[in-house]
């Protein structure tokens, strides 16, 4: 049955806030959106959140609950001891707008600065032909809902501003991976992921694995092997000569 | 008061879902300057949480299928309401949208031979749905998303502006079209993070806002869907049909209470699975209308060869269309045989191998473990109805998407006449793609025929920008509160006017309506402009107000049952009716709903069906004729 909840909820601006506490009414099967959204329906109207499809799809819930990025709505009060207080901040990697609404548009810029797919020249609408097994590659980072939270969560730019500015973040370095995996993308990815798109400043720490939603293996199956393909072209010795004798940079 | 924030395009796209995404490409690839509002972010419009599939005739698993067959799927499972050609248009076009999206860069499940694999669904006779596990929405609105930034990379390599001709105003929301002399000349709205008012002047508006499911109590529908297109078309003087068609999806979570509503594939019974009551009885074969009967299993083990066997068995009936799987779920859970939480029991667990599931139905499991704490490998799901698409809308020319009103075009959810009286499943994400693009490119030919643009005037931006900020300065008297309100108005409309209707109710309804929209006239918000829910609900509520009535006005007309329209006291469908369409129209700040006879279907079209089955749907006269 329903009990007295405690919170803790940042409310603020871009010119500064804090942590206003709440005590709220909380209902069996409840995740943690569905208080925020009592809360503003009987405390704080004008309480800021951004949410959609509240079914873990959308990916527009993102938050920190006590300090870990998750979805709000995917987050169940049961997981709570009762008598928990449950703090709710923003994400701390992208500049707030107000109380839990941050700007994400650092990933919609980047996402811009990923050359698109490129379709096979010659093979027509209707005539393209893939192999379950190799088109299962890239669809696990299709399953990618966008929610940011690995770019949240992700050391190289959470408390580095300076590195936006060269790093694409786990997202958009998985998108290139998504490409490079594509079975009839014709574009070459891997030279630019290192030296557009930041790469190398990824030192596979899975951070990002661990607070994916959709469980993607981040790490594992996109960075690492993409890492690895850029490692081959780079530093193998023998490309290193020819380089160095017929002066190809 | 600071000045107010202006923008001119060729063309408006509001929404950002399949369908305003994809009229978007179009109209920039039509060299139209284009613009996309949408509520929420960019990537996140509802069509995500589309699951199980595209439909479209391709014959990539069963080469019988073809554009003849879809159409008639189509029709059947609108029960013949469907404005024909939009149904004819759908199924021609629907394989080539698919396509297309390939090379946008999508990534289907594929066939062995590598084709894009197909599933089988309720309504259609053949596997037929493209799909990705059950995240096929999110694939769909990935895939458009991208090659809208595809296009904006090309621009800049061009102009050094990635915006120059496809630019996306996310977080925005459009209150009023702006008119001049009749002609769309605009769009006002407001960004939601700061609540600054922009103009935008444009010839052409294309509507993409989706459905109506927020005015309902248990709806699959996000808070998005407010019915704004719907409203727009309206007060800009546009009319709507079938609005009395409301699409109850058989299978919502009916468990824990925060996720009521939220959808369950219906791919977990193409796939499969079963309904049960709480007697363990597989009860669907007890709901198999006389119309369904020779194409529906009336025994389990005929039901079950189906699935390895298509060609010498009827199919299941848990593949019925929707709206006879919601009914018949009514029932039972009326009867006393429902589940503990009210809904009926859907199984895949004894069906299928626990891997199989996992493959086919990840994000349904994930749904049901994160959310609810059950395993459907090990246990069956809990499901019931939930509102979950409208199938009336705008009404609109089925090849350009141009509504009466010269300059709007509707297109996907916010248009109607294509489902007739119900979608199938797999029809909408089809429909979003097909007549997407003809909006996209009917906008684009009408304003390139303008020889003058039409004029946003002072007047009516003034009048726009007083309607917005009116909830701010709400009459002493009333001061009601915009959640109390919304959450009356969806107790009203699940109550009275939801899966089952009957006359008194439904004149209940629509006192308690004209009584909310009184109360909403006082309606108050707290705080400022920048991002205030509470504020941006009350605008929303103007909305579902008015769609509302729609709903209701149009339901007490017409008596008889079809489709998302079902009544106790006008229990079977009518042949009379079917040549019937309602229309509503706005009159001064009521509802009017006028019957017009329905168009025809073309003799070539009904010579697609068996006579036996036109007898079924059509009048006596009509099949003479």
């Amino acid at each position: 049955m329903g009990y007295q909840g405690h919170f803790r909820v940042w409310r603020g601006s871009a010119e500064g806030g804090g942590l206003e506490d709440f005590t709220v009414e909380v209902n069996e099967g409840e995740v943690v959106l569905d208080v925020i959204h009592r809360l503003q329906a009987t405390q704080t109207p004008d309480l800021a959140v951004r949410w959609n499809c509240k079914a873990g799809k959308c990916g527009s819930c993102s938050a920190e609950i006590n300090g870990k990025p998750r979805l709000l709505c995917m987050t169940r009060m049961s997981v709570f001891a009762e008598d928990e207080t449950v703090t709710v901040t923003p994400m701390r990697t992208f500049p707030v707008i107000r109380d839990l609404v941050t700007d994400v548009s650092y990933n919609y810029r980047k996402a811009r600065e990923i050359p698109a797919f490129k379709p096979p020249e010659g093979v027509a609408p209707g005539e393209y032909r893939m192999q379950q097994v190799d088109v299962e590659r890239s669809q696990e980072f299709r399953k990618c809902i966008e929610c940011f939270l690995c770019n949240n969560t992700c050391h190289v730019i959470r408390d580095h501003e300076e590195n936006k500015e060269s790093f694409a973040g786990p997202r958009f370095l998985m998108r290139v991976a998504e490409l490079e995996m594509h079975p009839l993308d014709e574009a070459d990815r891997v030279q630019q992921a290192q030296s557009s798109h930041g790469l190398g400043l990824c030192n596979i720490t899975k951070c990002c694995t661990e607070v994916c939603p959709e469980h993607i293996k981040i790490t594992d199956n996109a960075l690492i092997p993409m890492k690895e393909r850029v490692a081959d072209r780079r530093y193998d010795p023998i490309v290193w000569l020819g380089n160095k004798l017929f002066r190809r940079s | 008061m600071p000045e107010l924030e202006r923008h001119s395009f060729d063309v408006l796209v509001i929404g950002a879902g399949g369908a305003g995404l994809r009229a978007a490409i179009e109209a920039r690839e039509h060299g139209m300057r284009t613009a996309v509002l949408c509520k929420s972010l960019f990537g996140k419009a509802h069509t995500v949480m589309a699951e199980g599939g595209i439909a479209a005739a391709m014959g990539n698993v069963n080469s019988n299928d073809n554009w003849q067959v879809h159409f008639r799927d189509t029709m059947r499972g609108g029960k013949f309401l469907n404005n024909w050609r939009m149904a004819e248009l759908h199924a021609k076009e629907a394989p080539d949208r698919v396509w297309e999206l390939e090379t946008y860069g999508a990534l289907f499940d594929r066939t062995k031979d590598g084709r894009i694999s197909q599933r089988n669904f309720g309504g259609h006779e053949y596997p037929r749905l493209a799909h990705v596990g059950d995240r096929t929405g999110l694939e769909l609105i990935r895939s458009l998303q991208q090659k809208v930034v595809s296009l904006q990379q090309d621009d800049f390599a061009e102009t050094g502006d990635y915006e120059s001709r496809l630019r996306v105003f996310q977080e925005f929301t459009v209150t009023d079209l702006v008119l001049d002399d009749g002609r769309v000349a605009g769009a006002f709205g407001y960004w939601r993070e700061s609540g600054r008012f922009v103009l935008f002047e444009a010839p052409a508006v294309v509507l993409a806002t989706g459905g109506i499911g927020k005015s309902f109590k248990v709806t699959s529908n996000s808070w998005e869907y407010t019915g704004d297109g719907h409203a727009l078309a309206l007060r800009a003087g546009a009319s709507l049909i079938n609005m009395e068609f409301v699409q109850f999806h058989p299978t919502g979570m009916v468990w824990p209470p925060s996720v009521k509503g939220i959808l369950v594939t219906e791919s977990v019974r193409g796939d499969g699975g079963v309904l049960r009551n709480s007697d363990g009885k597989r009860f669907m074969f007890d709901y198999i209308p006389e119309v369904f009967k020779d194409k529906y299993a009336d025994n389990e083990a005929e039901a079950d060869r189906w699935y390895t066997d298509p060609g010498n068995n009827r199919r299941p009936p848990e593949l019925l269309p929707r709206d006879e799987v919601a009914r018949a779920i009514n029932s039972e859970v009326k009867a006393g045989r429902g589940s503990e939480h009210g809904g009926v029991f859907l199984d895949v667990s004894t069906r299928l191998p626990a891997e199989e599931i996992m493959r086919r139905l990840p994000s349904m499991h994930h749904q049901f473990k994160e959310l609810a704490d059950v395993d459907i490998t090990a246990q069956p799901m809990e499901v019931g109805p939930t509102c979950h698409y409208v199938m009336g809308g705008v009404r609109v020319d089925p090849d350009t998407g141009a509504s009466s009103v010269p300059g709007l075009f509707a297109a996907g959810e916010v248009s109607g006449g294509m489902h007739g009286s119900n979608r199938l499943g797999g029809n909408s994400l089809s429909d979003l793609l097909v007549f997407g693009r003809r909006a996209g490119a009917g906008a684009s030919d009408y304003v390139a025929g303008l020889s003058a643009r039409p004029v946003c005037s002072d007047e009516a931006v003034a009048e726009a920008e007083r309607t917005a900020v009116a909830p701010f300065s709400g009459s002493d008297a009333g001061g009601e509160n915009p959640y109390t309100l919304h959450m009356e108005l969806q107790q009203a409309m699940n109550d009275l006017v939801g899966i089952i209707r009957r006359a008194e109710e439904m004149e209940q309804a629509v006192e308690r309506l004209e009584e909310l929209k009184r109360r909403a006239a006082t309606v108050v918000v707290e705080g400022h402009r920048q991002f205030n829910p509470g504020w941006h609900l009350a605008l929303d509520l103007r909305n579902m107000l008015l769609v509302s009535e729609c709903v209701a006005r149009a339901a007490l007309l017409r008596t008889e049952s079809r489709g998302g329209h079902t009544r106790d006291d006008y229990p079977s469908m009518d042949a009379e009716w079917r040549r019937k369409l309602l229309v509503c129209t706005l009159s001064g700040s009521s509802v009017e709903v006028v019957e017009e006879p329905q168009v025809p279907i073309r003799p070539d079209l009904l010579e697609l069906f068996e006579h036996s089955e036109l007898q079924k749907y059509l009048t006596a006269d009509e099949l003479e004729g």
